[in-house]
């Protein structure tokens, strides 16, 4: 079987190695556009992509216009004009009236709390495991991934019984420590799993070298790969705090009082009430949105820098 | 990253045996049961928040229990009843359709969109337009589902929804509909929502893993001859593998879980159009108060995720050895 698939790969490396070279092709890309300094000759075919890609971030953003110009206007205006049309006056009711009522701040200091605590947890947790899996190589790594992906790969009904009684009895129903402790297990899971990969191929000579000057392992940990995979560990930093910002039924469950709760938990709360007309309706999405939206913006170079980046090959 | 040369190639046929036979950690020196200790805060962790409430899980799925009473065992008639079930059925059957939507429109399309804006749009219209474009489309991954709900909800109502309106204005008043209460169109609707909140992550990751790629590569096979596509076949592909694993499977997970747009959008309906196992388990864990049901369906959604997880890690396992091997 293996032996099969090793021949695939041959096959498939040569022909990545020799291309067909048929003379015109070969003449075509020699005349082709040079690489590398500056922008070079565009096509009408090049311009036709940009089109594409533009009408296509176009559609994809729609329904966040959508939210944006619904946000500032007045119930009336609504009723009259529908949702697709601009405010005819700016109106700011509807974003004060959302935000006293849930005392917004609080329920952003909530989130931010609960969210930033996780995305560090997680990460740190993600860390340990995958230096023993990826770089130890513990015995039987492979299913101690499969296990720990279990959390990850949980409905996460599954908890709500069990976990109801259990931080019960040990007094840490509606805190937010039962919710950062869960997802922190839960968000880890997948960091595991992905460091657990990078660091599998963790250049051996810098770790060598590290032995030699007689680093001990836990030296190697923070000295070694740890700077080596700050990109990597960046990029699952903002990953964990999104999804978790994001996250719904565990909090809803978890966080009773009014007083523990996070921002999406909130509008949800709130929905229904008969006090939220449409705008007031879009004005809370429009609050809901932005501190992921600011905080996805300051870190959005940290994505390009690649999440498999550690692997320095 | 390296396409083997000669010399390589010949000592490598040998590398995964002898790796196999002297198993060791990447740090020489070092035994590998020294790293246990690095595992112990995960795995108790894990163990508490997991793998009891698991185990309990279980144990449910053979009891009666609504809640109150304490679980009263009944064997195999949870699981029995499971198998006879037609939602049960259906929900599955709608996972289907939400790995297509979830899975392998967002995977593939990810990769060409990736793919063109790193290769295209990045080199001759400036990396500035890149980046923002892909932030543009990542947005839907930022927000939370119950609000993305509330906004579908809006374009989709059948009066005056946007989406409808839009339909009047250019004069296709005809197409108006009830895109989500009507049972044709409820399934084919989420799934487009669910294209449409999925595709972003496959293509930051993507765009990540394509810096990766040796320009000179792409140089040598362009030069070669190589059309677009064959490059992006040959090499993009070959190298960002482990990415598309890791985003198969865990958008593969995703969507055999998929809850939150369900919940807030439909509640499985109109009828069980829309009916998804998690929303099923949901539903009669907490509105039927059928616990030992609800917990059979999880646990069932459970087994069927871990099987196909399982598949995946050992296949991308045998792939990782491969490449060692070169």
């Amino acid at each position: 079987m293996s032996a099969v698939l090793d021949e695939t790969t041959a096959t498939l490396e040569a022909s990545v190695l020799e291309p067909p070279k048929d003379r015109e092709g070969r003449q075509r890309g020699r005349r082709g556009r040079s690489r590398g300094g500056g922008p070079t000759r565009r096509t009408t075919g090049d311009w036709v992509v940009l089109l594409v890609a533009i009408v296509l971030g176009f559609l994809i953003a729609v329904p966040f216009l959508m939210i944006l110009i619904n946000s500032f206007k007045s119930p009336a205006d609504y009723s009259t004009s529908g949702p697709l049309t601009l405010p005819t006056s700016l109106y700011f009711d509807g974003i004060v009236a959302f935000w006293e009522r849930v005392d917004f701040p609080q329920k952003l200091g909530n989130s931010i709390f609960i969210s930033g605590l996780v995305a560090v947890f997680a990460v740190a947790l993600s860390m340990f495991n995958a230096f023993a899996l990826g770089i130890g190589r513990v015995k039987g790594r492979l299913w101690i991934v499969v296990i720990i992906l279990l959390a990850n790969m949980l409905p996460q009904e599954v908890l709500l019984y069990p976990l109801y009684f259990m931080f019960k009895e040990v007094g840490l129903y509606d805190s937010q420590w039962a919710v950062i402790i869960i997802f922190t297990v839960i968000q880890s899971a997948f960091g595991t799993y992905l460091l657990a990969s990078v660091y599998g191929t963790f250049p051996k000579e810098l770790l060598e070298a590290a032995s030699l000057d007689g680093a001990s392992r836990w030296q190697i940990l923070w000295r070694v790969v740890y700077p080596i995979s700050r990109p990597t560990l960046s990029v699952l930093l903002i990953f964990f705090f999104i999804w978790t910002w994001n996250e719904f039924l565990i909090p809803l469950t978890f966080l009773v009082s009014n007083d523990t709760q996070t921002v999406p938990v909130a509008i949800t709360v709130l929905q229904g009430d008969r006090l939220m007309d449409v705008t007031t309706t879009s004005a809370s999405a429009l609050l809901g949105l932005i501190p992921t939206l600011v905080f996805f913006l300051i870190f959005q170079r940290t994505l390009t820098r690649g999440i498999t980046a550690g692997a320095v090959k | 990253m390296t396409i083997a040369p000669d010399t390589r190639a010949v000592t490598t046929a040998e590398a995964p045996r002898a790796a196999r036979r002297a198993p060791s950690s990447l740090i020489p020196g070092s035994s590998r049961n020294a790293y246990w200790l690095y595992l112990v805060p995960g795995l108790a962790l894990l163990t508490v928040i997991i793998v009891i409430p698991l185990v309990w899980n279980v144990y449910l799925t053979f009891t009666d229990y609504r809640g109150i009473r304490p679980p009263e065992w009944i064997g195999l008639e949870n699981w029995t009843k499971l198998l006879g079930d037609e939602v049960f059925w259906t929900s599955f059957g709608n996972s289907i359709a939400m790995i297509v939507a979830m899975v392998l429109v967002p995977t593939l399309l990810g990769l060409v969109l990736a793919a063109m804006l790193f290769d295209l749009i990045g080199k001759k219209f400036g990396g500035r337009l890149a980046s923002f474009l892909r932030a543009t489309y990542y947005l839907p991954q930022i927000l939370p589902a119950v609000i993305a709900a509330i906004v579908i909800g809006w374009i989709l109502r059948p009066q005056n929804g946007a989406l409808n309106q839009v339909l009047e204005t250019i004069g296709l008043g005809e197409l108006q509909h009830n895109w989500l209460g009507d049972p044709a169109t409820a399934l084919p609707s989420i799934m487009v929502i669910m294209v449409w909140v999925q595709l972003g992550y496959p293509i930051v990751i993507f765009m990540a893993a394509l810096q990766r790629v040796d320009p000179e590569l792409y140089e040598a096979a362009e030069l070669d001859g190589a059309n677009w596509f064959q490059r992006f076949q040959a090499i993009t592909v070959g190298i960002i593998r482990p990415e598309i694993f890791v985003v198969t499977l865990t958008c593969t997970i995703a969507a055999l879980k998929v809850f939150g747009p369900v919940y807030a959008l439909t509640r499985g309906g109109p009828g069980t159009s829309t009916m998804v196992p998690a929303y099923y388990a949901y539903s009669e864990f907490f509105q039927s108060q059928q616990v030992g049901y609800g917990a059979t369906i999880a646990t069932a959604l459970t087994i069927v995720i871990a099987a196909v997880s399982v598949v995946f890690i050992l296949a991308q396992n045998r792939a990782e050895k491969k490449e060692e091997g070169r």
